[in-house]
């Protein structure tokens, strides 16, 4: 046997056989929820998506050091393309879907070659993004044809798997946790690949790694296809679960908001990041919007608090947090 | 469409293009100084707005007396702000400030949703409906004062800019902090008053409109994001660039205005950021 060098050491995913167990049962039982909790499936689903979405925005945004201000314009695209695709043509959202996915990809690539070939970076990347976006807000607003600022309804047709519609609540429940779980290998997978090496040292010294021969270039293309891709797709599903989207609640500013701050929250350039953003943030927005009705956006006051407080005294998030604190604990 | 009409529009464009030149300058003072795109800029100015509103429904202050209160008050918002929350975290990676900046912001506008509710407030004046002639032309007395009032700050700052010490200890600051601080200038005192300065400029901004605009929460993210636009157009960190810059927005939004649907308008302005971004980021006067 050839002894292990320093580079496929590193590269080696996998996990001791007591993680996979865990992970396993773990599994088993987020199956079993909708069973035992079915009044929290919809809390769960919410941080799911978002989780999920967090975790597209990471690829991008923790991963490569682009940091997007504008991710809701692919959310929006995807709810938009699929909607729209349905209503005018009848197209199924199962196709639709998939279409999402690539229009993202290739809006994703649009606004990622104009950018990244002229080297926008940082505060300019993000300002580039929520122009997009904005741009995208004011065509869906002021547009009659794709439904204007009232927003677009999809009618409601019973139980049609086929169209992507149901009943109840548990197959978005599933489909949910399998896309969160599949984004969560993904990028688990993801992080120990050259791609994710490259992705970091795009981050951490774009001008070195450009010396060094990282094609910094299509290396921020794919992050972004990735993430755009994957925040379409999140789109589709987020428009069938409410069979009613509108301007300001898929391409609004908030929205982005909502998109990013889970994982920068629970930790930027982590794999658990934005699960763990996710589960500490969705629930305080849905419960909040529950205990205040007219004054929905009090929870949002609570983000603001948590983002500052996160900023200021755990730089790494909630994962440099657990991490700090397992580390003290294997000291001591 | 016609003539009169186009004049019209972009009389008005104009006249708006004063307010959004004066919000940008105090965004652009920030950046140039700091090197932080303020996101909380925009609460800032919300901030400003409610001053003035409570001022005027409390103590009956007239709205534009009401600025000579806001300026101080704002100022020292925006310098604690900077003082307590940017400070300490100078040293972070620059995407740090603009999440705390962002923090800011939801935390601001979400707490005035909560104390004062998302409703849309008017201030009220007998002289809000005064306008002037001239030929077919309207000109009415709140957009002129406004507009008036904007000039007026940003002259004045340009001054203090040009004119003093601390306005060179400011520049001095913004193009080489490291030779700033060897020739004794205090770089945290300067960091402290320019996001003071900055701030009072929005809140000004946002007492000068409350005559013509409603009041909520949200307020804010409508002239921060033309801001924004007029920031880069005009060269991040540029005084004279910011007050071009938001005279041409203005004037690009009402051009906007004219042929695309009211929700449309401020598609061209954002067209002609993105273009300025991707191709002469510098901006219009940036070096």
């Amino acid at each position: 046997m050839s002894q292990p060098t320093l580079a496929t050491s590193y590269l080696k995913r996998g996990l001791s056989r007591q993680t996979w167990i865990i992970t396993g049962i773990i599994l088993v039982l987020l199956h079993l929820l909708p069973w035992a909790i079915p009044q929290i499936v919809h809390i769960v689903i919410m941080i799911y998506l978002f989780a999920t979405m967090g975790q597209a925005w990471n690829v991008l945004g923790g991963y490569t050091g682009q940091f997007s201000f504008g991710h809701s314009l692919f959310f929006g695209l995807g709810a938009y393309v699929s909607t729209l695709l349905y209503l005018k043509l009848g197209i199924t959202p199962w196709i639709g879907i998939l279409i999402s996915s690539l229009s993202g990809i290739a809006l994703g690539l649009f606004i990622g070659a104009l950018s990244f070939r002229y080297g926008l970076k940082g505060p300019f990347f993000a300002l580039i993004m929520l122009a997009f976006a904005e741009i995208f807000h004011m065509i869906t607003m002021g547009w009659n044809a794709v439904g204007g600022s009232p927003g677009l309804l999809i009618p409601l047709k019973g139980n049609a798997p086929h169209l992507m519609q149901f009943t109840s609540k548990q197959p978005f429940y599933y489909m949910a946790l399998w896309m969160m779980v599949g984004s969560l290998y993904l990028v688990w997978r993801l992080e120990k690949t050259r791609t994710g090496l490259y992705f970091l040292s795009v981050r951490e010294d774009h001008d070195a790694a450009e010396a060094l021969g990282v094609d910094t270039f299509k290396v921020q293309m794919i992050a972004m296809a990735i993430s755009a891709g994957l925040t379409a797709m999140i789109g589709t599903i987020y428009a069938q679960y409410l069979l009613f989207i509108d301007p300001d609640s898929t391409f609004g500013i908030l929205n982005s908001v909502e998109i990013m701050v889970r994982p920068i929250i629970g930790g930027p350039g982590t794999v658990l990041g934005p699960l763990l953003g996710s589960v500490v943030l969705t629930p305080l927005a849905e419960i909040t919007r529950l205990a205040f009705q007219s004054y929905s956006g009090v929870y949002l006051m609570w983000y603001g608090m948590i983002l500052v407080i996160v900023i200021m005294f755990l730089p790494h998030g909630l994962m440099g947090m657990i991490r700090q604190i397992i580390d003290k604990y294997r000291k001591g | 469409m016609n003539l009169n009409f186009v004049l019209q529009s972009l009389l008005n464009g104009l006249l708006i293009g004063g307010v959004y030149s004066l919000i940008a300058i105090g965004l652009t003072l920030i950046f140039g100084v700091m090197k932080v795109i303020n996101f909380a800029h925009g609460a800032v100015m919300m901030l400003g707005m409610y001053c003035t509103y409570w001022l005027f429904v409390f103590l009956k202050v007239n709205p534009y007396l009401s600025i000579l209160l806001v300026i101080p008050i704002l100022f020292i918002i925006g310098a604690a702000f900077q003082n307590f929350l940017i400070n300490p975290i100078i040293k972070a990676p620059e995407h740090n400030q603009l999440f705390l900046t962002l923090g800011v912001s939801l935390f601001l506008q979400n707490t005035a949703v909560f104390l004062w509710s998302p409703d849309y407030r008017v201030l009220k004046t007998h002289y809000a409906n005064i306008t002037y002639y001239i030929g077919d032309i309207s000109i009415s007395l709140s957009h002129l004062l406004a507009f008036g009032l904007a000039v007026l700050f940003a002259a004045i700052l340009y001054m203090i800019l040009t004119r003093t010490d601390l306005g060179r200890a400011i520049r001095a600051a913004s193009e080489e902090p490291q030779g700033a601080m060897l020739m004794g200038i205090n770089i945290k005192r300067i960091y402290w008053i320019s996001f003071g300065i900055g701030s009072a400029c929005a809140g000004v901004s946002g007492a000068a409109i409350t005559t013509f605009f409603p009041i909520y929460p949200y307020v804010g993210d409508i002239f921060v994001l033309t801001a924004y636009v007029v920031v880069v157009l005009g060269g991040l960190g540029s005084v004279l660039g910011a007050f071009v810059g938001g005279l041409i927005i203005g004037v690009a939004d009402s051009i906007g205005a004219m042929f695309l649907p009211g929700a449309m308008k401020s598609i061209l302005s954002f067209i002609i950021f993105i273009l300025i971004l991707l191709f002469k980021p510098t901006g219009l006067f940036g070096r």
